[in-house]
């Protein structure tokens, strides 16, 4: 699986959305991405990735696009 | 049109770093924006402070007898209640996107000032059922939710039925053997449900670290425990290094104040306090015991943002604290006798 599939199922799993919503995704755009889905995404990226996110980066971990500059942060190139 | 409130600067601002005259310039600037925006954007704030002037304290009793917000219907993505006992009516507070993301933000500068920047593997001592309803959370599910971005590989010490679920417990102690953690919970259900049950079974759990919590002594003060007592028996059933509490509100969620090392309750660059006389409403001076008011420079999307509790409590000091933290810091001593009788969110639902 790439990085990308990785990323993207993170959402899918943790979010119950489809790959078809993933572009445009915001936190709190659908009802499961809520601050409880918020870190049960965190938590499926970190144990994907094999990483650990500071704070402030999980506060502004604000949309799927957003998302992806943050896996660049960490060294997880998509 | 609101002037846009520049949240992004107050952010940059260490939360315990500015003294007295930087932070009351900070201050003014932001409140007479926040009075602003209210104004502007709620009509029944508008009609109280016709009456009652600028900036009044509002006590928070009102949040529960009107819907005071200031921010459309279809901006709310949440709304909080303090889970009042049964047959008082509840808090109810609105919060937009944009509030509940500055409260969480918040909060996490201030903690991490206590728990240091990195993440710590975390023990909740509370049951994941709080956490069912997403949409109309209590104080304590949000609190829960707030501290958990403080932490990593949250586990919950409780079952449903709020008995230790050791399994999980024993499991988290051995991955975490020797390192520290950060353990969260509500005052009252760690005495009943946690330290009550490991004294029982005369039990010591190897969990170094530190242990946050909040909720209110009002129950444990029915139990004749103090803050001292509990802070010793809960180090005496673990291997903790520091056990401090927070105070804070549910109509101010986010700009808690948390005990130092030095048993001080502070007041951070989010938040601040004021004792008043009861009986004139007249400013008290430090030392001086009376009703305690809190401003939180967060909410924008309901009128919170001065309250008048219903706690007594009294100032220490200010920007001299032996702890190195600058700001006013304090006591609290419970509810104002002949204060409504009200909930905290150490309540629960018995099962």
């Amino acid at each position: 699986m790439t990085n990308l599939e990785k990323y993207n199922e993170a959402f899918i799993n943790s979010l119950g959305v489809e790959e078809q919503q993933l572009q445009g995704l915001t936190y709190q755009s659908v009802d499961t991405w809520d601050s409880v889905g918020h870190m049960q995404l965190i938590a499926t990226l970190e144990d994907a990735f094999d990483i650990m996110f500071d704070t402030d980066d999980i506060i502004d971990f604000s949309s799927y696009e957003k998302g992806k500059e943050y896996m660049a942060k960490y060294d997880v190139e998509l | 049109m609101m002037r846009m409130i520049d949240f992004d600067t107050l952010f940059t601002i260490p939360p315990y770093a500015l003294k007295k005259i930087e932070k009351e310039q900070l201050h003014k600037q932001y409140l007479d924006r926040l009075f602003e925006h209210h104004c502007n954007a709620c009509k029944p704030y508008q009609q109280i402070v016709r009456v009652l002037g600028k900036n009044p304290p509002l006590p928070v009793r009102l949040f529960k007898k009107y819907d005071l917000r200031s921010t459309g219907n279809e901006e709310i993505t949440k709304t909080m209640t303090s889970s009042g006992t049964s047959g008082q009516s509840v808090s109810k507070i609105y919060l937009d996107r944009a509030t509940s993301a500055r409260q969480t933000k918040a909060l996490s500068k201030i903690v991490s000032d206590f728990t240091g920047k990195s993440r710590l593997p975390m023990l909740v001592i509370d049951s994941k059922a709080v956490l069912k309803n997403r949409n109309m959370f209590s104080a304590r599910g949000a609190g829960i939710l707030g501290f958990s971005m403080l932490g990593r590989d949250l586990t919950y010490a409780l079952d449903e039925n709020m008995n230790l679920d050791w399994k999980t417990i024993d499991a988290f102690c051995q991955k975490y053997y020797g390192q520290e953690v950060l353990m969260f919970g509500f005052t009252y259900i760690i005495w009943q449900h946690f330290y009550q049950t490991l004294k029982t079974r005369n039990k010591k759990l190897p969990l170094k670290g530190i242990l946050i919590h909040g909720g209110g002594w009002k129950k444990l003060s029915e139990l004749a425990v103090s803050e001292d007592e509990f802070r010793m028996e809960l180090i005496s059933v673990t291997q903790l290094q520091k056990v401090l509490n927070y105070y804070g509100m549910v109509e101010q969620t986010g700009s808690i104040f948390m005990e130092c090392e030095c048993g001080h309750l502070h007041a951070s660059v989010f938040s601040d306090i004021q004792i008043f006389h009861p009986e004139n409403f007249e400013i008290a001076e430090k030392n001086e015991q009376g009703l305690v008011c809190l401003t939180s420079l967060l909410p924008t999307s309901y009128p919170g943002h001065i309250l008048l509790t219903e706690d007594e409590g009294e100032i220490l000091g200010e920007d001299d604290c032996p702890c190195g933290r600058m700001g006013k810091y304090f006591k609290i001593y419970g509810r104002m006798r002949g204060a409504e009788l009200r909930g905290c969110s150490d309540t629960y639902e018995q099962h």
